[in-house]
């Protein structure tokens, strides 16, 4: 064989066997997201539904599914966007109610790190359910660890536009009385905790987390409460850290 | 009131960016080549359940539990999401169920 024929062959193969390893974490990811999918079908067409009753066009619902990919945080913009004009109030309240994000990006440092040009994405598309998936479960053997963790952070960015597709195509065919619809997002919150629960044995952060909360919107009143509260459950966590750490590590 | 496209465009610009820059600033802050500290670390290992314990009070802020209905429908929602929860594991029917329940409640039920 000439060598440029070698070359060519050798290149094809390495083509071939990547695309291999693609589609084996293609697949390898899929099951794993299937509680996702149900999940984010739902709360995407709820969303969908939601922007629809309140006016805006299927371009703007899908819009923001696609860059800003906050499940929760959309349904906060629903009501944003219906406000007096306030980008400043919007942006803050965005950090605010993101800002437990930074927390997801801390846990991930180490499982992320090495992920090269996939990393940005892994970064970018880092929800909730997300974060939940990529932090409890490991790819089978043989598979593509990189490739693993884009798959499933695609497919449930995916669902979740899909799903906003099909809440604003329903929401216009269709009309019912949508009252009580945004309680879908404090549904997925309680049913995140429902396993968070089962899997610790020791529940001391998420109890610092509701009654500090509850504490604080006591005190602050349902306005001012979130940023007291984020300060305080951290004050608490750090100020337990040797306690909380070794019942964690029980 | 709904804004003018434009405006519209701003605030989810807004929402965008503020949303990006809370999931990548660990990253920019901790890059590859430097040890995690390990506060930090603990932090992230203890604040996710904090902080969905934290959302769920956020999303039942407006809930009064002084005046009708007492926070009853959301009461037994949440109870019957978490049972549903407990019993099938399945997220889709935790999640729909108690919301549709939900609605039903808040619709028909506690007017």
């Amino acid at each position: 064989m000439k060598k440029e024929q070698y070359l060519y062959q050798l290149n094809k193969n390495s083509e071939v066997l990547a695309m291999g390893v693609k589609t084996r974490a293609l697949k390898a990811a899929f099951p794993y997201t299937i509680p996702v999918l149900t999940g984010y079908i739902f709360l995407g067409a709820a969303y969908g539904i939601l922007m629809n009753s309140k006016g805006y066009s299927l371009g703007l619902t899908v819009l923001m599914s696609i860059i800003t990919y906050a499940g929760s945080m959309q349904f906060v913009a629903v009501n944003l966007l219906a406000a007096a004009f306030n980008p400043l109030y919007a942006f803050l309240l965005t950090l605010m109610i993101n800002a437990r994000h930074l927390f997801y990006g801390i846990s991930m440092l180490n499982r992320f790190s090495g992920t090269g040009k996939k990393k940005m994405y892994l970064v970018f598309g880092l929800t909730d359910e997300t974060f939940s998936l990529l932090c409890s479960t490991e790819p089978p053997r043989g598979i593509d660890r990189n490739w693993f963790m884009f798959f499933v952070t695609l497919l449930d960015h995916l669902y979740w536009i899909t799903g906003s597709i099909l809440g604003g195509v329903v929401g216009a065919m269709v009309s019912f009385n949508t009252k009580g619809i945004d309680f879908v997002m404090t549904a997925l919150f309680v049913v995140i905790l429902t396993n968070q629960w089962k899997s610790q044995k020791h529940h001391s952060p998420a109890i610092i987390g509701i009654g500090v909360t509850a504490a604080c919107l006591f005190f602050f009143g349902s306005i001012h409460f979130m940023i007291p509260s984020m300060v305080m459950i951290v004050v608490i966590l750090t100020l337990f850290k040797a306690p909380i750490e070794r019942k964690v590590a029980e | 009131m709904i804004s003018s496209l434009q405006q519209s465009l701003i605030i989810v610009a807004m929402v965008t960016v503020g949303t990006a820059l809370t999931r990548f600033l660990p990253f920019i802050l901790f890059p590859d080549n430097r040890e995690t500290p390990q506060y930090i670390r603990y932090l992230g290992k203890v604040l996710p359940f904090a902080v969905i314990g934290l959302l769920i009070v956020y999303c039942l802020k407006s809930v009064s539990v002084l005046s009708a209905p007492y926070g009853i429908p959301e009461g037994i929602a949440i109870g019957c999401i978490v049972l549903f929860q407990l019993w099938k594991s399945n997220t889709f029917l935790s999640i729909g169920g108690g919301t549709v329940l939900y609605m039903i409640l808040v619709q028909f039920v506690f007017i």
